[in-house]
């Protein structure tokens, strides 16, 4: 393991590694990773691989857009495939609230350049073949959402930065930061240390704790949430279907697996990534009451990752008062998959040429005692 | 050595495993993912012994040993309808696996 570099990024997931992608394509390739377990342990490798651009806020829709731009091409910059599939994605309102919340949305979406439609349920039916939509008042589809399979997305980013002369450790912890007069100089691990001036705190569910070797309390926390996916099945489902009511998504993969989950009002902060039967029979009822004739598919496996949630939905980027050279990553609250290329790009292009960034402004730490808050509303599952 | 086949349901030949450990996949987690191997309809129950016996050669060495991947449920594969018959609005479940 290096002992020096420019940047030591602690957290191998998405949008670590994005950063570590786009910085070492613009010239920064002295870059030490620091990943708890194997690439793919965390939210990275656990999520159901939707990407969507239907959001709530301005900045949100264009993130997505920007970072559906990029996985469009991701495939052949890397020579990984990633499965890549716009199905779209369509989403479900049953009252009068949440349909006036897609309304909204779409006009805010369309005024940014997205195909998102209003739909009818009768039009929603002849969209996914079988869907139920009984109790359905209004329905939002945008044809260029989808998904694709997050591992090749990681391996790939790893590749192409490793081969730029980006340094990833797989299975090491960061046990402490050593900060002395205010600025960050080295980061300590379990095989070693890293001197540094600058370390990014990308590290998901785990990002409290990582901030905290370096004294920093962040609002973040953890959430379980748990997923699971069928058998194969033949391609029948285009779109990945989303119910407001309770948070329920799912997709067909394309290896053919029906993928999702669905949101847990009482699931509490924690780092449990244990399964349970509650979850697989919520998820199974709630499948089944929007597509009946899945009855006598067989679930295969389920699982659990985390949703690093902030108070607001939004993310934590930027600088740290107090800290010269701690710079956050996280708080994606289980969408970082779907902003993590622009994101990573945006941020490399901040840390690069020092300018101004708005964006990173926006979602500094300061604003959680600042009280400048905007809520994204639309976080699902 | 002709076409040996470690995962059966995924179709994952020796040769994968020897391509995915060459690639910097050296714990049985990574060559799971990396080659789909024990993900398919047996869940790994034929395969990942087979595996990790292979994977604690290419290691080399003396220990012959290597972590097994997280076991997840279902144990065996279930239809949706069983599930969805017992689902309740109750408090969670206090048997997680």
């Amino acid at each position: 393991m290096r002992d020096r570099a420019e940047l030591v990024i602690i957290g191998g997931g998405v949008l670590g590694l994005s950063l570590a992608y786009h910085l070492a394509r613009m010239g920064l390739g002295d870059i030490v990773v620091i990943e708890q377990g194997y690439l793919c342990f965390g939210a990275s490798g656990r999520n159901g691989g939707g990407v969507r651009q239907q959001w709530s806020t301005e900045d949100h829709i264009r993130l997505a857009r920007r970072s559906v731009a990029i996985y469009r091409r991701l495939a052949a910059e890397t020579g990984f495939n990633i499965w890549f599939r716009q199905g779209g994605y369509l989403f479900l309102s049953r009252d009068a609230v949440a349909a006036a919340t897609l309304e909204r949305n779409v006009k805010l979406q369309n005024s940014l350049g997205l195909r998102t439609r209003l739909l009818s349920p009768a039009q929603a039916r002849r969209l996914v073949d079988g869907l139920d939509t009984s109790g359905v008042e209004l329905c939002a589809y945008n044809p260029d959402d989808g998904v694709l399979f997050p591992w090749p997305v990681v391996w790939g980013l790893a590749r192409v930065a490793t081969s730029l002369g980006v340094e990833i450790n797989t299975f090491c912890r960061a046990t402490a930061i050593d900060v002395q007069g205010g600025r960050i100089v080295k980061v300590v691990t379990d095989r070693g240390a890293v001197a540094t001036s600058r370390v990014v705190n990308a590290a998901g569910g785990w990002s409290s704790q990582v901030a905290r070797l370096a004294g920093v309390e962040l609002p973040n926390r953890p959430y379980r949430h748990e997923i699971l996916v069928s058998e194969p099945l033949k391609p029948f489902l285009e779109p990945m279907v989303c119910d407001l009511a309770d948070g329920t998504y799912f997709s067909q993969t394309m290896r053919g697996e029906i993928c999702g989950g669905l949101s847990d009002p009482l699931e509490h902060s924690s780092l449990n990534t244990s399964s349970s039967l509650r979850f697989l029979s919520r998820m199974s009822a709630s499948l089944l009451r929007l597509l009946p004739r899945l009855g006598g598919v067989k679930i295969l496996r389920q699982w659990a990752g985390y949703y690093d949630e902030t108070p607001d939905g939004n993310p934590v980027l930027g600088r740290t008062a107090g800290v010269e050279g701690f710079i956050q990553l996280n708080g994606f609250g289980g969408h970082g998959f779907m902003l993590a290329p622009a994101v990573g790009q945006i941020m490399a292009e901040w840390l690069l040429r020092r300018v101004r960034e708005p964006l990173v402004e926006r979602y500094g730490l300061e604003r959680f005692s600042s009280g400048q808050l905007q809520r994204e509303t639309l976080v699902i599952g | 050595m002709g076409k040996v086949i470690v995962c059966r349901c995924e179709d994952v030949t020796l040769e994968d495993l020897r391509q995915a450990f060459a690639a910097g996949h050296r714990d049985l987690e990574s060559l799971k993912r990396f080659t789909g191997l024990s993900t398919g309809f047996c869940q790994g129950k034929c395969c990942a012994a087979h595996a990790g016996r292979f994977l604690a050669e290419l290691r080399g060495g003396d220990d012959m040993v290597c972590d097994p991947t997280r076991t997840r449920p279902l144990l065996h594969p279930t239809p949706a309808a069983c599930f969805a018959a017992i689902a309740s609005g109750e408090a969670p479940d206090q048997e997680d696996a």
